[in-house]
């Protein structure tokens, strides 16, 4: 019973062109996204999650990068789209929420206004009837006497302030997709938890998927229902969020999960140091050999250094890219 | 930890290379920088072998061959007084760089200290610094060296000076604001810290990071100290005949701008390509070293 | 809003105090007798009597740096020693027409500058990006004086278009006002590009970006209204730097304003009209910097109620 994922990518491909080589940020990635479902990227930064997401809505600027593949959304390429056919999906059926809301708000235009626009663009409604709108969807991410908060400018908001109002103009025309690049990194741990909380809350009302990037395992346990873990830009695992965290396959997701430290580790293993993958994450102008990981792998075979594992599927609705799984 | 695609730019540089390499590497491919180069180095050569260039007096009257078109004997004409345009353009260009290194010493000499020490210490130290910085700032460049022309008089030596003070609050300025920054760093306050004494912190740590926009101001000071001396000259209160300095040229060369334009038009150029070097290059030397600190 | 305002115009106190100061040095660092100085070759001793006791030079330095400022206050600055008319009268006849080739300049240069800087910024690496920029680097490599120049011999000379100097009628305006401008057009495109170009790579308009706007929105409403901020810096900053420029291009073009009054004065060691130029210049600046810190104000609403 498989229902049509609602975006659909395949061998996608993302180069940057430099002086000093071209960079392959995402390296042939499938990723599908199904409707009403929560998908998780996960991995460290570099790994080519955020260059995905912004490949998906071509925000990437052309030269230097170079975008390849197909991306499968209402029956269309968007990648084949002209520009004005990809700015009347930008916002409206999928949008976008960034990292730091600081930087990402305006700091010379109201946040009524920024809200505003987006929706005058889509739905074409006067002045007055946008202004409304947006003062409902600042009521909607909870923020309180959004009229007052309308009229005032992203520098006078807290940051958590500053992420729900990013958030309220992103979900202003009722997006189906909605693409949350690290929409807490930027956040003290108290507001990352209201923050989580609204975008669960906001996903049951409006139905929506979230594409979640993030290196914060904890956000995926709490939020996704599905999971895929990338390293220097290509899926080397996926599956279900509870199976995946129960019974990692690939070694770098035994790695992340080894890391994360957790109350009472110290007694229980009598280890007095947390675990770490051992190494750094390789420059993307001088990958290893074979698997990309084998350096840091501390289950390296022989042929892991020599060749590259193929992507495979060893249970149901489970992907992974390791020699140990073939 | 936050990243935008540009800043992941370390990610895509290769290990083992230096940074001063990379900086190298980066400047050479810039080719304005390299013509600004060039420009600057044409220009040095110029100066140094003047001599060779142009053997002769170039400032010895003529008076039989006074205002000639350019020819082969006299490749760039020659002015009112019969002497070749083209010996005065090689040895002004002596005089110039004299004057444009003077400046800028004196700029460097001033300036950067003082930026230092009132970025460093701020309270009552930098108040007073920089008032005195506005007051200055409020003659506008140019016009602060002409103040100072008036207190001191004319002639190279005052040329220097003034349009060297008219540089410091420049310098002062930048430094201050570099410093302000650098000040602020971790490692300064870890500095600090460890009890390392404030001159040891100035010279170890705060100094190398506001050398960057040093350099860059300095080529581009280059260049307005030629602008402002060849000002100067031309207003006859520079440098004063019969030194052949470029704006003084052009000022004499004003009057027969009918009959005889070539006296003043080789000059300019001469002062034009100069500047234009050392914008080149300053432009270049920003792109490379940090985009950030512009002025 | 008010209280940016005042305090601006408070912080600008210590530095008129700080011109008065330096005016009032500079006399006494001149060879010679102060008063002397000020009274010019042909006073007679009564004259120089008469100063010395205005000047207060038997008094103690703070009365007489009080006397000095009283007198600014009234707005005296003495009389010219080469023509024995007030400085004021001098500096009024011709200050008008100082103000009107910089207005005109940094207008022209404004003009130009701006919209060349934001296509420049939005096409970088292209060949009207390389275009612009190379226009704007000879532009700041061009003297001035060499420029006005070359311009009259081009357009006066041998196409007999445009007067070669003096002032009159609108024709006379163009020459001065475009040599003066090309200086600074240059500042005001590069400063446009680079700012441009930094606030096109900020994160809000990837974001602007990211909601479908269209480009030409994203460039005019998001990025140029904060790109303003600095332009409108260089902006102010240049027209500063233009009133020194007009010394040179005024003396080019004999074009009667105060840039060649100052001239013509150190020339003549006319000391009391270089002090009341000078005085006015800076004050000139000043006023123009206060425009340009209230102009943020509107512009940039952080400054507006911090």
């Amino acid at each position: 019973m498989k229902q049509e994922p609602l975006l659909s990518i395949t061998n996608l491909h993302t180069r940057f062109h430099t002086y000093e080589g071209v960079v392959t940020a995402v390296d042939g990635v499938n990723i599908d996204v199904y409707q009403g479902e929560t998908l998780g990227v996960v991995g460290e930064s570099g790994c080519g999650k955020s260059v995905t997401a912004l490949s998906i809505l071509r925000l990437l600027p052309s030269p230097p990068a170079e975008i390849q593949g197909t991306i499968l959304f209402d029956n269309m390429n968007l990648l084949d789209l002209n520009l004005d056919e990809i700015r009347q999906i930008r916002g409206n059926s999928i949008s976008m929420i960034f990292q730091e809301p600081m930087t990402s708000l305006n700091p010379v235009l109201t946040i009524g206004e920024q809200i505003s626009e987006a929706i005058r663009l889509h739905q074409r409604e006067t002045r007055q009837e946008a202004w409304r709108k947006a003062v409902e969807m600042l009521q909607m991410v909870q923020i309180p006497s959004p009229e007052i908060r309308a009229k005032e400018y992203p520098h006078k908001l807290s940051g958590g302030m500053r992420q729900r109002a990013m958030i309220a103009m992103a979900i202003s025309c009722h997006p189906r997709l909605l693409l949350a690049d690290e929409p807490t990194t930027a956040l003290d741990v108290t507001i990352q938890a209201q923050i989580i909380e609204l975008m669960i809350k906001l996903k049951e009302e409006m139905g929506a998927s979230i594409v979640l990037i993030t290196h914060n395992l904890g956000l995926i346990a709490e939020m996704a229902q599905r999971v895929i873990v990338m390293y220097t830009g290509k899926v080397v695992e996926e599956g279900k969020v509870e199976e995946l965290f129960e019974n990692p396959l690939h070694p770098y997701t035994q790695g992340l999960l080894g890391s994360i430290p957790w109350i009472g580790q110290k007694l229980k293993t009598g280890r007095r140091q947390l675990q770490e993958i051992p190494g750094v994450v390789p420059s993307l102008l001088e990958i290893p050999e074979g698997c990309r990981f084998h350096p840091r792998c501390s289950r390296v075979m022989g042929i892991c250094r020599k060749e590259e594992p193929p992507l495979v599927q060893p249970e149901n609705g489970r992907l992974v890219q390791c020699w140990l799984w073939t | 930890m936050t990243e935008t695609v540009q800043t992941q730019a370390w990610k895509t540089q290769r290990s083992g290379d230096s940074q001063l390499k990379r900086n190298w590497a980066k400047l050479r491919r810039n080719k304005a920088a390299l013509f600004g180069g060039i420009l600057i180095l044409i220009y040095l050569i110029t100066a140094l072998l003047a001599p060779v260039i142009f053997p002769g007096n170039p400032s010895a009257p003529n008076l039989s061959r006074s205002l000639e078109r350019p020819s082969v004997e006299h490749p760039l004409g020659t002015d009112e007084l019969g002497r070749s345009i083209l010996g005065r353009v090689v040895y002004g260009s002596r005089v110039s760089l004299l004057i444009a290194i003077g400046v800028v010493f004196v700029g460097l000499l001033v300036g950067v200290p003082l930026g230092l020490i009132s970025g460093y210490y701020g309270g009552k130290v930098d108040f007073c610094i920089q008032r005195i910085t506005d007051t200055l700032l409020a003659f506008t460049g140019f016009l602060l060296a002409l103040a100072l022309v008036a207190v001191l008089g004319v002639g190279l030596k005052n040329t220097i000076i003034s349009v060297g003070i008219s540089m410091v609050p420049i310098y002062i300025r930048l430094v201050r604001g570099c410093t302000l920054s650098v000040r602020e760093q971790t490692y300064v306050e870890a500095a600090k810290a460890l009890g390392t004494r404030d001159r040891i912190i100035l010279l170890r740590h705060i100094l190398p990071n506001v050398m960057a926009p040093i350099t860059i101001q300095t080529s581009l000071g280059m260049g307005t100290a030629i602008l402002f001396a060849a000002g100067l000259g031309f207003l006859g209160i520079g440098v004063q005949p019969p030194t052949p300095e470029w704006g003084t040229m052009l000022s004499s060369g004003r009057a027969y701008l009918f009959h005889a334009p070539h006296v003043a038009t080789f000059p300019g150029i001469a002062i034009f390509l100069a500047v234009l070097g050392f914008n080149l290059a300053g432009d270049g030397l920003r792109d490379v070293l940090d985009p950030r600190f512009r002025l | 809003m008010l209280q940016y305002v005042l305090k601006r115009l408070l912080s600008t106190i210590p530095v008129l105090l700080g011109i008065s100061l330096l005016l009032f040095f500079m006399l006494r660092m001149l060879p010679g007798d102060p008063a002397q100085v000020l009274a010019g070759q042909m006073a007679s001793p009564e004259d120089i009597k008469i100063i010395r006791q205005q000047l207060g030079l038997d008094r103690p330095i703070f009365v007489q740096y009080g006397l000095f400022l009283s007198r600014l206050a009234k707005f005296d600055l003495g009389r010219s020693a080469r023509t024995q008319n007030p400085v004021i009268k001098e500096i009024w006849a011709r200050l008008p027409n100082t103000v009107l080739l910089a207005v005109t300049a940094i207008t022209l240069a404004c003009l130009f500058g701006i919209p060349a800087g934001i296509i420049a910024a939005v096409r970088p690496y292209t060949w009207i990006d390389y275009l612009f920029t190379s226009m704007a680097l000879f532009g700041i490599s061009m003297p001035v004086f060499w420029l006005g120049l070359m311009l009259i011999v081009i357009f006066s000379l041998v196409l007999h278009w445009l007067p070669a100097g003096g002032i009159g009628s609108w024709k006379h305006v163009i020459l001065p006002s475009f040599t003066l401008a090309a200086f600074v057009v240059a500042f005001i495109t590069r400063m446009t590009r680079a700012s441009m170009i930094e606030a096109l790579s900020q994160d809000y308009t990837t974001t602007a970006r990211s909601k479908g706007l269209k480009e030409k929105v994203v460039i005019v409403k998001h990025a140029l209204k904060n790109a303003l901020i600095p332009i409108i810096t260089v902006v102010g900053l240049q027209f500063g730097l233009l009133l020194g420029g007009a010394v040179l291009t005024e003396t080019v073009f004999a074009w009667p304003g105060i840039g060649r009054l100052i001239v013509d004065s150190i020339l003549a060691r006319d000391y009391p009209v270089i002090q009341g130029t000078i005085l006015i210049f800076g004050l000139l600046y000043i006023l123009v910097n206060l425009f340009v810190d209230i102009t943020y104000a509107f512009i940039d609403p952080r400054i507006r109620y911090d």
